[in-house]
């Protein structure tokens, strides 16, 4: 089994796309159902949200307010999954919920330690 | 003496511990079958003296007084041998000597508290912690002991010989631990009671009666922690409230012949209220504070058990927690708990599709699931899973289940 992360990403910011309090319900309902089922094949290894503010620092100490203003997709959470390959780890990740969303996004990438790549 | 063969084997169960704890304690841990010694041979003077003399007008005190005459024996012989055999010998540690044994009320439930952390260090392995719980502090005999866990009084012994002599070689000291290593070393004891619980719940013994003792004393110990301010946590109330729920259907699991009568079927008029409400009671002491441990998750599932008519808003919660459960923990049992809660909510079809995806090849439980999941949508593959499930069921009672649910 390998890690891969699946990173998911929203627009935070559209106030007219940000979800009322019943539609973050559901949508929260499906998310944990979704990670439970990941969770129930033994085959979740963490993951966390992330908060709207943040920083963005670059070069030539640069700092910004983050996340990315200028895009309309910003970093909303990622969970650690474990699968035997890319196509597994992706078919675990087209369940996931934010997709039924326009303009949303998930990425799933390998997890490699720095010393192996 | 036969009037008074009940109530010996239940002070043995509530005083055996007291005696060894205190003794121990002021022995040192290195001295732990000494102090088992000294409990064990009070008992016998009990038995005998109180066949013949009947019983004394304060049993308790009665045996602790015997304790402590023995102990001031035993240190009086060592102190002999300390000041004229051995006097070039160094390594005798010099505290126990003169001083009194002390057997207040306060001391007796410190000692028990603490030989609860020394039973439950890390050392040791966690078949050892039980073992150990099972006998200083449950005071059980070595044939119960390897009934409950299903194999012999050889085993067991070595077993509890071993953990002693790793406990004495680590030079565990029979104390509560400092207060910012209390939440971890918490976590083993809790685990120990947890486990213990469920040895007596899940048991594959037969005996129904010590299955219950056994789930009983579980609740006893986590009692004890609860009433020291030091270790009245959040989440040794959500065991406590996890245990209660738990059972008040232990009367309800079990037909006269002891055969498992699976939830659905309970007669819930057998549930145990005063339980329920005690489970109730706990778990909302357990909601003060921030941490939220297994304990809490799966006491509100147990919660959710005690309430037997199905709801959405009931399945929608077991599905929720389950979910939550599994990304702290996984475990064979809450993926297949979890996949039921799934059919409840979101239907058969939608739960044979994550139940095909669980992959336990060798759990019957797994495939009873699958049966019960296609009962009804397609009946042939539903008995081909039940068959499945009979051939790897291992207990009688298992069996008998699955049977029934074939309709043979």
């Amino acid at each position: 089994m390998e890690e891969y992360i699946v990173i998911m990403r929203l627009d935070l910011l559209t106030k007219e796309a940000q979800p009322s309090p019943e539609q973050m319900e559901g949508y929260m309902k499906q998310y944990h159902d979704w990670v439970g089922g990941i969770a129930a094949q033994n085959k979740f290894s963490g993951g966390k949200g992330l908060a709207v503010e943040g920083k963005v620092l670059k070069f030539n100490d640069m700092i910004t307010d983050g996340p990315f203003v200028e895009i309309k997709e910003s970093v909303a959470g990622f969970i650690i999954i474990k699968a035997a390959s890319l196509d597994e780890a992706v078919e675990m990740a087209q369940k996931c919920p934010i997709l039924k969303g326009e303009g949303n996004s998930v990425e799933v990438r390998k997890i490699v330690s720095v010393h192996e790549s | 003496m036969t009037n008074h063969e009940p109530i010996i084997p239940h002070l043995f169960r509530t005083e055996y511990r007291k005696i060894v704890s205190v003794l121990c304690r002021h022995f040192g841990f290195r001295e732990i079958e000494i102090a088992e010694d000294i409990a064990s041979e009070t008992f016998q003077v009990a038995m005998q003296a109180w066949g013949l003399e009947g019983l004394p007008p304060n049993p308790a005190g009665w045996l602790y007084n015997t304790a402590k005459n023995k102990a001031k024996n035993y240190l009086h012989r060592e102190s002999i041998f300390r000041d004229n055999i051995a006097p070039g010998l160094k390594n005798i540690e010099p505290q126990a000597a003169g001083d009194d044994i002390d057997l207040s009320l306060q001391n007796i439930n410190d000692s028990q508290l603490q030989m609860m952390f020394a039973v439950c260090h890390p050392a040791i392995s966690r078949e050892a912690q039980i073992g150990l719980s099972l006998r200083i502090l449950c005071g059980f005999g070595i044939d119960e002991i390897a009934t409950a866990f299903v194999t012999n009084k050889e085993v067991i012994n070595k077993r509890l010989f071993r953990a002693k002599e790793k406990l004495r070689k680590e030079k565990v000291q029979i104390e509560l631990p400092p207060p910012l290593e209390i939440d971890a070393r918490l976590e083993q004891v809790l685990t120990t009671i947890y486990l213990l619980f469920n040895e007596g719940y899940y048991s594959v013994s037969q005996n129904n009666t010590l299955r219950k003792e056994l789930c009983l004393e579980a609740m006893r110990l986590c009692t004890m922690l609860i009433e020291n301010p030091d270790t009245n946590k959040p989440q040794v109330n959500a065991l406590l409230a996890l245990m209660c729920f738990h059972a008040s259907r232990f009367d309800a699991r079990m037909n006269g012949n002891g055969e498992i009568i699976l939830y659905d079927e309970q007669d819930s008029s057998l549930w145990n209220t005063d339980l329920i409400n005690k489970g109730g009671y706990f778990l909302s002491m357990a909601a003060q504070g921030s941490k939220l441990s297994r304990y809490h998750l799966e006491a509100g599932i147990a919660a959710w058990h005690t309430q037997q008519s199905d709801s959405p808003e009931k399945w929608e919660g077991i599905l929720h927690l389950y979910n939550q459960l599994l990304q702290r923990e996984y475990s064979p049992v809450a993926a297949l708990n979890r996949t039921y809660a799934v059919a409840k909510v979101r239907g058969k079809e939608v739960a044979i599709a994550e139940a095909e995806r669980l992959n336990l090849p060798e759990n019957h439980f797994y495939y009873a699931l699958l049966g019960e999941l296609y009962s009804g949508l397609n009946d042939d593959k539903a008995r081909l899973h039940w068959l499945t499930a009979l051939s790897l069921a291992k207990t009688d009672a298992d069996k008998e289940a699955i049977r029934k649910k074939l309709g043979v």
